[in-house]
């Protein structure tokens, strides 16, 4: 299985890909849009800024929705998940994919922000590919000041002072708020659930 | 709801854990790798290095320590002891920390600060802070606890905010290796002057002590060493009691 891992300067990608290869996935760091015509599936980590998803500019963009329309599944995480939505408060000039309708907003300053830690995940789409297996009530780890609202393609949603889509899964592009490679055997089941799919649309 | 952290903190010097009391007398707790599995075995929520002995002696925290405990594990992982600069926390990043955790070099030069959270995000920066109690508030001491710092903790505290720390690690030196128990009042101020999340250490010494330190001094992690090194509380017994006690934790294992 041969994994895309978009490097696109938004963070260190060293745990993303340890993670990836624990659930068994062949993983290569690309950089330009080129290296994508030949993925089996694709993956967009990032943390930080919702300033730094500027740099997958029109060739990216080009690049990504042509792999999602010949139905090369696709794995977005933290900001990777956030892109697929039209934008965000954090850097209005950012355009999103606009793959899901609204736009990423700040949590709310009554409570701790950024959201650290380990939080619930509310499964709302029970025949999830993503989220299959996971017990009940199962955690995972966040770190974000920004979120997502929930839409029609919100998988799961997760509560800090508002509840906010911490999984979306539209056909075979996924994505998740937290972060599976640092959740624990949580994460780990998802990654493979994802690589599963990612076997099966091949 | 976001669950309480129990942060287990692998005190590190040559290659192996150490755990010190009021930061001396160190004594040999094992192998970081090994200890680092149990750990995530037994449902830890997170994992500390400190390369504990790095300011005093100008070393670096082991990069070779951090990939093999970075292998064991797929929670997060921070990194601190000596990180004086952007090279410094890189190579920590690249050796497989998630986040990077700086004491003394920011009480020189604060604007590290904002430099690493500009390159790796605020997430990845962790501030710690060891404080002792003064005739006039808590004092910030550097260096291993030993260089009493003109700063006040609470103000650091809200500086090291301002500045792009994503997370303050706060060290009662007073408390630190004694097992009588958080200083409480010390985390209770700081959490309530910052936005940021606050990891309590030092003092831990029975379960009683976590439920304290998460109800009284309003900490959202609690970070600890020997209690976890020897085995006198596993941390799913102690993970149990205070769930039972009323605090959210993370029950997976």
């Amino acid at each position: 299985m041969n994994i895309a891992l978009v490097d696109y300067g938004a963070g260190n990608l060293t745990s993303v890909i340890k993670g990836l290869r624990a659930a068994g996935a062949d993983v290569r760091v690309v950089s330009t849009p080129d290296e994508l015509s030949d993925a089996q599936a694709l993956v967009i980590p990032g943390v930080g800024h919702f300033s730094a998803t500027l740099a997958l500019g029109e060739d990216w963009r080009g690049a990504v929705r042509d792999r999602l329309a010949a139905g090369v599944p696709f794995l977005g995480i933290c900001l990777g998940m956030q892109w697929l939505f039209e934008g965000s408060d954090e850097a209005p000039d950012a355009p999103g994919l606009g793959l899901l309708r609204g736009r990423c907003f700040r949590l709310p300053d009554t409570i701790k922000v950024p959201h650290v830690g380990w939080n619930t995940l509310a499964v709302s789409n029970t025949s999830s590919r993503l989220m299959a297996g996971l017990p009940e009530g199962a955690m995972a780890y966040f770190t974000h000041s920004f979120a997502a609202p929930t839409v029609d393609a919100t998988a799961a949603s997760t509560t800090h002072a508002v509840p906010f889509t911490s999984v979306v899964e539209l056909g075979r592009v996924f994505g998740t708020q937290f972060h599976p490679e640092k959740s624990g055997t949580t994460g780990l089941r998802l990654l493979a659930n994802f690589l599963a799919a990612a076997r099966e649309a091949r | 709801m976001l669950a309480k952290r129990l942060i287990a903190c692998l005190d590190v010097r040559d290659g192996c854990v150490v755990k010190g009391v009021n930061f001396e007398g160190l004594r040999s707790a094992g192998d970081p790798a090994a200890l680092a599995r149990r750990y995530n075995e037994e449902g830890i929520d997170e994992l500390v290095v400190l390369d504990v002995t790095a300011t005093l002696e100008t070393r670096r925290a082991l990069a070779d320590t951090i990939r093999q405990v970075s292998k064991e594990i797929f929670i997060p992982l921070a990194v601190g002891g000596g990180i004086g600069s952007l090279d410094d926390a890189r190579a920590v990043v690249e050796a497989g920390a998630d986040k990077v955790s700086i004491n003394t070099a920011p009480l020189r030069d604060p604007s590290l600060i904002t430099t690493l959270a500009k390159v790796y995000g605020s997430q990845a920066v962790v501030v710690a802070i060891d404080a002792k109690r003064s005739d006039r508030g808590y004092s910030v001491y550097g260096r291993s606890g030993t260089t009493r710092e003109s700063r006040d903790a609470v103000d650091w505290a809200r500086e090291a905010e301002s500045r792009g720390a994503g997370e303050i690690l706060l060290t009662s030196i007073d408390r630190d290796g004694t097992k009588i128990g958080f200083d409480c009042e010390l985390t209770a101020a700081v959490s309530d002057a910052v936005r940021i999340p606050v990891i309590a250490s030092g003092g831990a010494g029975s379960p009683e002590h976590f439920v304290e330190v998460f109800a009284a001094g309003r900490a959202d992690a609690a970070l600890a060493a020997s209690i976890f090194h020897f085995s006198e509380h596993a941390v799913r017994e102690l993970k149990e009691f205070l769930s039972g006690n009323g605090v959210p934790m993370r029950m997976v294992w």
